[in-house]
């Protein structure tokens, strides 16, 4: 296990495979579908900074959607005041990773329990939501951007870097979002390789151990923390690029739970595992949605409870668990095999 | 003989929970290069004191100075950060990594990729931990997850070594190899070793302090303590 998870090596792989994967998708999707990807894309790189600061860094944070929020608003409000995207983009990594330093600095200096951080987080969450929903005043406006309660803030399109005139196609989001995602796990994957992550797992594995070996794990609790947040803020712009508005219910109770299932059963300890849960679970729940059959939340409890009930460390370290299983079995047949031969030999 | 440098010190350590006085105004000094065993009956309060000293616990009243740097109440990371290493009484261990990745995070805390590295590398064939670098320490058996943990001291290369307990639950051969390992730390680092084990504590050290309801009772040679009527009665009567 340790090997897949371990390798940068891997992650490139699965990187070049998702650069295929975007070159492709034109010719594989339907336009509609495509335009509805940069939303998904948007929602998954939510996954992967949950997957980051919780599967890795051992820090539970039930409210990760916060920082996804305060991205996509960040973002809305600045593109519309800038008058272009690109320092937008930045300003929404930076409110989110800002917000979390000083979020997670109380936390974690507070010496306070990781399960205060996870109801912390939630509660941050869903003040935000009351917070947001009651702008709709005239009043309510960040320079000329009005935050529009309920209803939320309109978030202006992507557009070339340098020339606000220049917005992008559809097709173009579709690959700019693909990229962003693609460098966030890139970065994901190296920074678990680092110093920095491998501390970060031991604090994960035991916070007690890795202080007595003379780290301070506030530090390295807070770093990830904030990285993640500023990787869960990059997702909320292109969400919110993909649905062209952001409304309150990016904080919502139900936007918070969907990104700890997608966690669970992508599996912990794995970065592409919540990526792509998100891609499947979305596109389930949509057309289970369309077909109105069931009630997709029904649906989303019941995955949830199948998981956490039958394969709680999820799909991508059970598929491991799975190969490796059957390499040690392969191998130890062989073994026999071989050990028969010569017996057979040395008889004839 | 010329005095040595102390290198720690406990001025009046007391820790008390409740109506519990686990350490009571404990006055103690640890010379440069000295092995120390800490014996006494169950409960009689050296984990505490121990967790004192490695910052686990923050002290009721009194003062411990490491290097002449006042280090009461302070965080873990700082005391282990001054160059202590230290190994609890309960295993504490990365369960869910491998033995090497075990020892690597523990030199990686003073060194660079590259000297960490041949540092756990150079551990692994000490220690004899070759089979097990591998494996995930949590399915590993109980001396050998003492092994790793002695593994994490040393390869930090400490010049003070705290170790509550460190052949608890081994074998004879395990026992008999932290044993050598002890005396061979001690050539470069002090010691402060909580041990039960008559027999590994003679076999390692000189200077016993023996702890009795949170207080030092005795601090001698172990032939000495075990000649000493009282001492008898309230340790070595319990030992058959
Ligand atoms: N966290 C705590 N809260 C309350 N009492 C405690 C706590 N830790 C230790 N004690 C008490 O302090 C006393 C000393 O315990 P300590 O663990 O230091 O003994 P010890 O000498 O290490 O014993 P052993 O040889 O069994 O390891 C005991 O009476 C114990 O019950
Ligand atoms: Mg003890």
């Amino acid at each position: 296990m340790m090997r897949l998870y371990g390798s940068f090596r891997g992650t490139l792989v699965v990187a070049s495979i998702a650069v295929l994967f975007t070159l492709l998708a034109p010719s594989i999707f339907q336009f509609f579908t495509i335009i509805t990807l940069t939303q998904v894309i948007g929602l998954s790189i939510l996954a992967l900074s949950l997957a980051l600061v919780w599967g890795f860094g051992g820090v539970l944070c039930f409210g990760q959607s916060a920082f996804f929020g305060i991205g996509a608003y960040a973002y809305s409000v600045a593109a519309v005041n800038i008058g272009g995207s690109t320092g937008a983009i930045l300003i929404a990594m930076l409110a989110a990773a800002t917000f979390a330093t000083l979020l997670g600095y109380f936390v974690f200096y507070g010496k306070l329990s990781d399960v205060y951080l996870a109801v912390i987080t939630l509660t941050v969450s869903l003040i935000l939501y009351s917070l947001m929903r009651r702008t709709s005043g005239p009043e309510y406006k960040i320079g000329s951007a009005l935050l529009g309660g309920f209803n939320g803030t309109g978030s202006p399109p992507l557009n070339v870097p340098g020339n606000s005139e220049a917005m992008l196609f559809p097709l173009q989001t579709f690959y700019v979002s693909m990229g962003a995602l693609i460098l966030a796990y890139v970065f994901a994957g190296w920074l678990v390789t680092t110093k920095f992550g491998r501390v970060c797992v031991s604090i994960r594995e035991n916070e007690l151990r890795t202080s007595l070996l003379g780290y301070d794990t506030r530090l390295y609790k807070l770093g990830i923390f904030a990285v993640s947040a500023g990787i869960a803020g990059l997702g909320g712009v292109f969400f919110c690029v993909g649905v062209t508005r952001v409304t309150p219910d990016v904080f919502s109770l139900g936007q918070s739970a969907l990104a700890i299932i997608w966690v669970i059963v992508g599996g912990r300890g794995t970065l592409i595992g919540p990526i792509l849960a998100t891609f499947v679970l979305y596109f389930l729940t949509a057309s289970l949605g369309s077909q109105q059959l069931m009630n997709t939340n029904l649906v989303l409890g019941g995955i949830l409870v199948i998981f956490v009930l039958l394969v709680p460390s999820g799909v991508i370290p059970s598929i491991a668990k799975w190969f490796d299983l059957r390499r040690v079995k392969k191998f130890s047949k062989l073994k026999e095999r071989r050990l028969k031969m010569r017996k057979h030999r040395s008889v004839g | 003989m010329s005095r040595r440098e102390i290198v720690l010190e406990t001025r009046n350590l007391s820790m008390h929970f409740g109506g519990v006085r686990a350490v009571e105004n404990v006055n103690f000094e640890l010379q440069e290069k000295e092995l120390r065993c800490l014996i006494g009956p169950n409960g009689a309060g050296k984990s505490t004191f121990f967790k004192c000293l490695t910052g686990q616990l923050s002290p009721s009243s009194g003062d411990v100075v490491i290097r002449d740097i006042p280090m009461t109440g302070r965080e873990s990371h700082d005391i282990a950060g001054l160059g202590v290493g230290i190994k609890t009484q309960v295993p504490n261990l990365f369960d869910g990594l491998s033995t090497k990745e075990n020892l690597w995070l523990s030199a990686r805390r003073w060194h660079d990729d590259k000297r960490a590295n041949i540092l756990t590398k150079e551990t692994v064939e000490r220690l004899e931990l070759g089979e097990i670098s591998r494996s995930v320490v949590g399915s590993l058996a109980h001396g050998q997850r003492q092994m790793v943990e002695l593994g994490m001291v040393i390869v930090a290369e400490p010049w003070l070594v705290l170790l509550d307990e460190p052949a608890a639950g081994m074998t004879d051969d395990e026992t008999q190899k932290t044993a050598e390992l002890i005396k061979e730390i001690n050539t470069t680092s002090a010691l402060i070793v909580v041990e039960h084990d008559m027999n590994f504590i003679r076999a390692i050290s000189d200077k016993v302090t023996l702890f009795h309801q949170g207080e030092i009772l005795m601090e001698d040679t172990m032939d000495i303590i075990s000649a000493d009527p009282k001492a008898r009665e309230i340790y070595l009567g319990h030992k058959s």
